[in-house]
């Protein structure tokens, strides 16, 4: 049995906010029950196509998972369990805004199996909430968080944004203090990117250069501000008992998201639904991201006319065979993004060559310039060197 | 044909006042192209010359005018180009000519390269005739422009064609003019040959194509010619004239023609505009005059921004140079910037000419160093040597004194500006020469200015101090002695040699501030702080400093969308590949472009 892990895309929102470039967007109910279908269609397919796996995470994202109503959810879940093995310990995860959320809804949420919320909150200060054209307030968050916990879940994440307009070390305090109070298991930080195709870029793109150019902005933070609220996040939240395990993610207890740690270690998974990523045989496929031509494939595959197909499954939209420079170079981008960073014998046994045989000077480099330390058979980044991880990481990507 | 029905002129102008757009129309009128033959401007065949509007390269033409006398003319009508860095290649065309057509543009009367080039017209002996172009302007003033020319030119103006060549409007005048006012050619066709080259090509089938007046003698196709300067020998293949756009051969060229021969010819640099063509057999007794080699004045570095393709820019370079006598190139390294050239030019314009032409023919993308005009360094050991390559300047130590390349500069400037284009020539270190007021409310400046003062950005300079109103020509004057240093920069605290400029001792400072102020900009910010310097010998002068990067993190998780992250390091690494490494400092190319505009602000 192979352990793998599974993504299943949910590409509906009650409102798009206003930075957002995921694939999602409003739909009516007609068509989030005409999508669940296509999705549980394509769940039995993917299942077929990949007997003997066992399934060691679940993770719904969106979109807004939770926005789905409760039998559509159960219905994608129960598909789930139908086709595949399940580990009995599999952490099962789904995103949820404040406010998509009822006690019937969680009732239903923990008695199919889902263990792990993940509640998108980004700031307790109502102006943010607003500016980011979030669907919520503050207050519905601290109603959706009581609601959650009074539910039974005892493995919850709190999503915060840092970096955005205005924002100021008093007012990302609050944030903090307000999320700490509550002791979520698990808090991911993420800096506010101004993304093409955005709202947000529209308004922002000019400020975003200058703060890329270490410029004085308008609004936005400058490069230098942004780093104190980096920096202030990061030393608040491992004082309240946060430890960082990845560039943007805290945990307590050692309740990190075994699922998305599961990206940066390679583990096998397949994505369902519109959009999604899998690796699986150090393949990497993506799915169309058409959600009408998405249905089809699902309605003429329960009609019995498999489409035919020019990449090796009908719903994908681009498939590519991973070489063994291409395995080495995600092996270190991706490995690295973890504080504890990488193995050397890892890196040996998956590739049947030293990691300095491939990577000597760069490593050597990163050291020197204190981007990178050695320890105990790993090599990982230093504060410093996740600061700036972006220009780090990329100097592992090889030559042609 | 009868030496007396042949007309060889040229036309001359300013830049803008119609030269190329009459030449067209004239070459229309004598219908020896019908008009959906004719593109517009004829005769500038260089892509690039049409979008510029400038003629880089002489042409020739030869067309066949039916005058109202009911004869048949022969008009071999010469191109000249009409900037000053070429103005060796004017002079040799006008030679070529008996007689020249001044433009003066009905609006704007006579500039100061008018008068530049009449007086080498009329240097050459050739017979002007006057005509005022753009007549068809609102604000064109014929009545003021003829006082001018009869004032300031000392050219009978009354009778002279008012025209428009856009139009069309009176170009048979013209025509008529050229007739009855320019003289005919003589010269004895059986005399020893006398053929002036005026310019050549090169062509990938024939060989270079030398554009040539026979002065004397005839010139056949299977004669043995020698070029009396640099006696070289050929046998003659092909003679010929210039149809409109295309070659037509024919047996012979007599004494009073103009066109072209071919001999199998393959290096333009054996055929060198200036020289004089003579038979093995027979030569004549004495070259034509005023031939001179040319040199190049302006000097910089070409590099291929990719290092790669250096054997491709060196293939650029020697097919240029077929069609280009003037353009110098030899291989030079840099530190900085790795395998590249080192290139000599006639001026600036030549050096932008050469550059777009590299970029846009050859596919080429360039890296080009500061230009450079050649220095005179004197050595305590007695020595000398002209200097090309800041970089290559001697340890201080060494060198006795130094000179730099002057020039004569004429600018004629509306008396609103003159004080605004005196502040000018000051500050680019000019001496004053005198002043002289050609109307009531135009004068004509002289100053003397050091060449490295305007190979720049002097001409634009020019034109914002005046609003546009003033003109500027200038010549040659020789080397003056000169407090100059090398101004380095040290980007990271390591000598960027490309980057290494020399300059005049009290402008250094201000020069490498401004140079520290402009690299910071444009050098991206690193994972470290970057110190820029800029130092006199090891004095450091000004200094600017690139804040490190303290934060770059790639945050987003995509549900597992690596291809997406890893597009996103890739576009990183990228990036930094249209940078050159200096030390562990990525510099962007522009960088090195950017001590051209110091002057923007």
């Amino acid at each position: 049995m192979n352990p793998i892990e599974l993504y299943i895309h949910i590409p509906f929102c009650v409102k798009k906010c206003l930075y957002c470039d995921f694939l999602s967007g409003v739909f009516d109910e007609k068509m989030q029950r005409r999508y669940t279908a296509a999705l549980c269609t394509e769940i039995k397919y993917v299942a077929a196509t990949h007997p003997n796996c066992i399934i060691s995470t679940i993770y719904v994202g969106g979109g807004t998972p939770s926005w789905l109503s409760e039998d559509l959810m159960d219905a994608i879940i129960t598909t789930v369990k139908e086709c595949f093995k399940i580990d009995p310990l599999a952490e099962i995860s789904v995103e949820c805004n404040p406010g998509t959320l009822s006690a019937e809804k969680l009732n239903v949420y923990r008695s199919i199996g889902i263990n792990r919320l993940s509640i998108g909150l980004q700031s307790a200060n109502d102006d943010e909430l607003k500016e980011l054209g979030r669907i919520h307030d503050y207050n519905r968050f601290l109603h959706t968080f009581d609601l959650v916990r009074k539910a039974g879940f005892d493995n919850v994440n709190v999503d915060i944004m840092t970096g955005l307009p205005h924002q100021n070390v008093a007012k990302l305090e609050k944030t903090l203090n307000a999320v700490t109070m509550l002791r979520p298991e698990h808090i991911s930080a993420y800096s506010l990117i101004i993304e093409k195709g955005t709202p947000f870029y529209e308004k922002y793109r000019f400020d975003a250069v200058k703060q890329q150019a270490g410029m004085e902005t308008e609004e936005l933070p400058t490069d230098e501000e942004a780093y104190r609220l980096y920096k202030f996040t990061m030393d608040y939240l491992e004082n309240k008992g946060y430890k960082r395990y990845e560039i943007s993610n805290y945990a307590r207890n050692g309740k990190i998201c075994r699922h998305n740690v599961g990206y940066w270690d390679r583990v096998p998974y397949l994505g369902v639904g519109l959009g999604s990523a899998s690796l699986f045989d150090n393949v990497r496929t993506t799915n169309l991201r058409d959600i009408y031509k998405y249905v089809e494939i699902s309605e003429a595959i329960e009609n019995g006319t498999i489409p035919s197909a020019e990449l090796s499954s009908p719903y994908f939209d681009s498939e590519e065979q991973l070489s063994k420079k291409d395995a080495m170079e995600e092996f270190m981008f991706l490995g690295l993004r973890k504080i504890d960073g990488v193995a050397r014998s890892d890196f040996f046994q998956m590739f049947g060559i030293d990691i300095e045989a491939i990577y000597g000077p760069i490593i050597t480099a990163l050291r020197n310039q204190g981007f990178m330390e050695a320890k105990e058979g790993r090599l990982y980044l230093t504060d410093i060197g996740i600061d700036v991880s972006n220009q780090v990481l990329s100097k592992f990507l090889l030559d042609k | 044909m009868d030496q007396s029905k042949i007309r060889n002129f040229c036309i001359v102008a300013h830049i803008d006042h119609g030269k190329s757009t009459l030449a067209d129309r004239i070459i229309q009128m004598t219908g020896t192209l019908t008009d959906r033959e004719m593109q517009a401007q004829v005769l500038d065949n260089m892509d690039l010359e049409r979008e510029r509007g400038i003629t880089i390269k002489s042409q020739a033409v030869r067309i066949i005018y039916k005058a109202d006398d009911g004869q048949e003319y022969i008009f071999n009508l010469i191109d000249t180009p009409g900037h000053v860095d070429f103005n060796y290649e004017v002079s040799r065309s006008l030679a070529a000519c008996d007689g020249a057509i001044l433009v003066v543009d009905a609006a704007q009367g006579i500039e100061a390269q008018t008068l530049a080039n009449v007086y080498l017209a009329l240097d050459h002996d050739l017979d002007v005739i006057p005509v005022i172009n753009k007549i068809d302007l609102p604000s064109a003033d014929p009545e003021h422009v003829i006082e001018e020319i009869e004032d300031i030119i000392g050219l009978e103006a009354q009778d002279a064609p008012q025209i428009s060549a856009k139009t069309g409007l009176n170009i048979h005048d013209v025509l008529e003019a050229i007739v009855h006012q320019l003289p005919a050619p003589n010269g004895d066709v059986k005399a020893p040959l006398q053929a002036l080259i005026f310019d050549s090509l090169y062509d990938p089938y024939k060989g270079v194509i030398v554009f040539c007046r026979v002065k004397e003698g005839t010139l056949k196709v299977g004669d043995k010619v020698r070029m009396m300067a640099t006696n070289a020998e050929f046998d003659v293949v092909e003679v010929g004239y210039f149809g409109a756009g295309q070659f037509i051969p024919c047996d012979e060229l007599p004494a009073g023609m103009v066109g072209y021969m071919t001999a199998s010819i393959k290096n333009v640099r054996d055929t060198r505009v200036g020289d004089t063509i003579t038979h093995v057999n027979r030569p004549a007794a004495e070259p034509l005059p005023g031939y001179k080699k040319v040199n190049p004045m302006v000097y910089c570095g070409l590099y291929p921004a990719d290092g790669a393709k250096y054997p491709d820019l060196r293939d650029a370079l020697e097919k240029l140079q077929l069609n280009d006598a003037a353009l110098q190139f030899e291989p030079e390294t840099s530190i900085a910037l790795g395998f590249g050239f080192r290139c000599g030019f006639l001026g600036l314009l030549h050096l932008e000419i050469i550059q777009e032409r590299l970029e846009r023919e050859y596919n080429l993308d360039l890296v080009t160093t500061a230009p450079s005009v050649v220095y005179r360094v004197h050595k305590t050991d007695g020595t000398m040597i002209e200097l090309t390559n800041p970089s290559n300047l001697p340890d201080p130590s060494e060198i006795d004194y130094m000179e730099e390349p002057m020039v004569d500069a004429e600018i004629m400037v509306t008396s609103e500006f003159i004080g605004a284009i005196m502040d000018l020539c000051q500050e680019r270190r000019g001496q004053y020469i005198s002043m002289e007021y050609i109307e009531e409310t135009r004068a004509l400046i002289k100053y003397t200015l050091p060449l490295n003062e305007i190979i720049y950005d002097f001409f634009d300079a020019l034109k914002s101090r005046s609003r546009g109103y003033a003109s500027f020509d200038y010549e040659m004057k020789g080397y003056q002695k000169s407090e100059l240093v090398k101004l380095d920069i040290l980007i990271n605290k390591e000598e960027v040699d490309a980057l290494s400029f020399i300059v005049f001792s009290g402008t250094a400072y201000e020069r490498g501030r401004k140079m520290c102020e402009k690299l910071k900009d444009e050098i991206p910010r690193h994972l470290f702080e970057i110190p820029i310097q800029a130092a006199v010998g090891s004095k450091v002068i000004a200094r600017e400093t690139v804040k490190a990067m303290r934060k770059d993190v790639l945050a987003k998780c995509y549900g597992g969308d690596i291809s997406r992250k890893k597009k996103l390091l890739e576009k990183q690494k990228e990036g930094k590949k249209r940078m050159r490494q200096v030390g562990n400092v990525e510099i962007p190319q522009a960088a090195f472009m950017s001590v051209l505009k110091l002057d923007e602000d």
